[in-house]
């Protein structure tokens, strides 16, 4: 579950990112975050993951108070929630099933833990047979299934993209998204934000946009609702 | 932190090091030249010093009694000699030993001169030595002003010279490997700061995933270490080599006989300990500070 009270967001070049947020997103949902660049949609999404901090208001995630967080928790509250990005962010120097598994050392997994868990999600995106390639040898597509492995190898409740589709083709981007449904039905929250409006009339899902760093349209099964 | 992730740093610290393969070459290449040169001066200096040492510690002084004094009155002097608290020894050469001494410098024709003991023209003689050879003049002085003293010999103006040269020399000694330890120390930690500019990204990404600063800094700490003291190994191997070679060219040529080098046993081991240690502090010092500022993601 997250819940925004009120949040704001000034940027220290003086920039009002965001004014005043308020949402809740439920367990188990699935939610696009649209809106023009520069609208702060990028900012609500960081903020979910801690890689910006509040100016003002309370985040709460996963039961933690993230807006109040100590700079020590920090790697707790990121464990407990998968991040994709929209460059994918894989360590160049490891392979597909290092890249896998290096998040759960970081939650000290045993070995025999690890190897099962990080081959299903490799079977999951429907990459086994490329457990020895580096992402400089993958395909867009490919380096964002790794990265939405890796996302999910611990069995975080909520997965938070941001444009995963954004440097992606349109047939690869549905592969993309064929995954994030199949997740969502399994159970794991959602929230994507994105550029692809085909994507988002498609499949439709709750839509909030963000326009001037506030929340301009908040509807289930809502459209993407902008041009382009 | 639990034990098997202490043995995933150890190997993720040592893989990193081929992982970067030139990178990796590059800072152990920069701490093998900076630690060779180091070396190279520290062995120069530490002999340098060992000469000026043996050298200072061949001044003494010698203190001539004026004949005819009574036993007494010459062991009363001794214990005057000795009273002196920057003396450290007084032997005492009466003057029958003194012409024996004599009468030996000149072999077999030591002949020419028997009889003498009867009426011995030497004089009972003291050699002093002060425990710091900087103190000789000063003490000369004083001895020269005591009763029955006939008269003081040392090398007044060789020793003058003398202590300024040595002073000299280990001042620039010093000086020297004080500004190529620092030189090295910079070198060394800028190419491993390089290293690890090239991978702050990766370090970023590693945040985002959910790691810990101690998680992410562990390798990198095992990384510094290793380049360090890996990288000081063959400038040590140089080093020692080289050294036993010019010990044994020393022994061998006779121009060189007056060369006292130090011996290479427990200085082998002091260079060694030396420089792996210099190499894995910086080695460790410069991963870590680099580290240090990428973190703050």
């Amino acid at each position: 579950m997250i819940e925004m009270l009120d949040v704001w967001k000034t940027y220290p070049n003086g920039t009002n990112a965001l004014e005043g947020i308020n949402v809740k997103i439920e367990k188990g949902e699935f939610v696009y975050v649209v809106g023009p660049s520069g609208a702060g949609k990028s900012t609500f999404i960081k903020l979910m993951y801690r890689e910006e901090k509040p100016t003002k208001g309370t985040i709460l995630l996963n039961g933690f108070n993230i807006s109040k967080l100590k700079e020590r928790q920090i790697p707790k509250v990121r464990r407990s929630i998968g991040v994709v990005f929209q460059d994918y962010k894989l360590l160049p120097k490891m392979n597909v099933y290092e890249n896998v598994a290096f998040a759960m050392e970081v939650v000290e997994a045993t070995k025999k833990q690890t190897k099962p868990r990080v081959l299903e999600m490799l079977e999951l995106v429907k990459l086994k047979n490329k457990l020895r390639s580096y992402p400089s040898e993958l395909s867009g597509g490919e380096q964002q299934r790794v990265s939405i492995a890796r996302a999910l190898v611990n069995s975080p409740g909520t997965i938070i993209a941001d444009e995963p589709t954004g440097n992606l083709d349109p047939e690869t981007s549905w592969e993309i998204m064929r995954i994030f449904e199949e997740i969502n039905l399994r159970g794991t929250t959602v929230v994507m934000a994105t550029h692809n409006r085909e994507i988002v009339n498609t499949l439709r899902k709750r839509v909030i946009a963000i326009e001037g760093g506030r929340i301009a349209r908040d509807q289930q099964r809502g459209e993407y609702g902008y041009e382009g | 932190m639990k034990v098997r992730t202490m043995g995933r740093h150890l190997r993720e610290g040592s893989r990193n090091i081929t992982r970067n393969g030139w990178m990796s070459f590059a800072s152990m290449s920069s701490v093998a030249i900076t630690l060779f040169i180091l070396g190279v001066f520290l062995l120069l200096a530490l002999n340098v010093n060992h000469i000026a040492n043996v050298v200072e510690r061949q001044v003494e002084i010698r203190v001539f009694v004026k004949q005819g004094v009574e036993k007494v009155e010459v062991d009363k002097l001794a214990e005057k000699l000795k009273d002196f608290s920057q003396v450290e020894s007084v032997t005492f050469i009466p003057k029958e030993e003194g012409l024996e001494n004599f009468k030996k410098s000149f072999g077999d024709k030591a002949y020419w001169f028997e009889g003498l003991e009867k009426e011995n023209p030497l004089s009972d003689e003291f050699v002093v030595k002060t425990k710091d050879p900087v103190e000789t003049e000063m003490v000369a002085e004083r001895i020269k002003n005591l009763p029955y003293v006939e008269s003081v010999n040392y090398a007044k103006d060789m020793i003058k010279k003398l202590f300024t040269i040595t002073t000299m020399i280990r001042n620039v000694g010093i000086g020297f490997i004080v500004a190529l330890a620092f030189t090295a120390m910079f070198l060394i930690a800028n190419t491993i700061k390089l290293t690890i500019v090239a991978r702050r990204r990766e370090i970023e990404i590693m945040k985002l995933v959910g790691a810990t600063n101690s998680f992410i800094r562990w390798p990198f700490f095992i990384e510094g270490l290793l380049m360090g003291g890996l990288g000081s190994v063959v400038p040590i191997l140089l080093l020692l080599l080289g050294y036993r070679y010019l010990i044994d060219l020393v022994q061998v040529d006779l121009n060189l006989y007056f060369l006292d080098l130090l011996p290479l046993n427990p200085l082998a081991w002091q260079l060694s300990v030396l420089l792996m240690g210099i190499g894995a502090f910086i080695g460790v010092w410069g991963s870590m500070m680099s580290v240090r500022r990428f973190l703050k993601v």
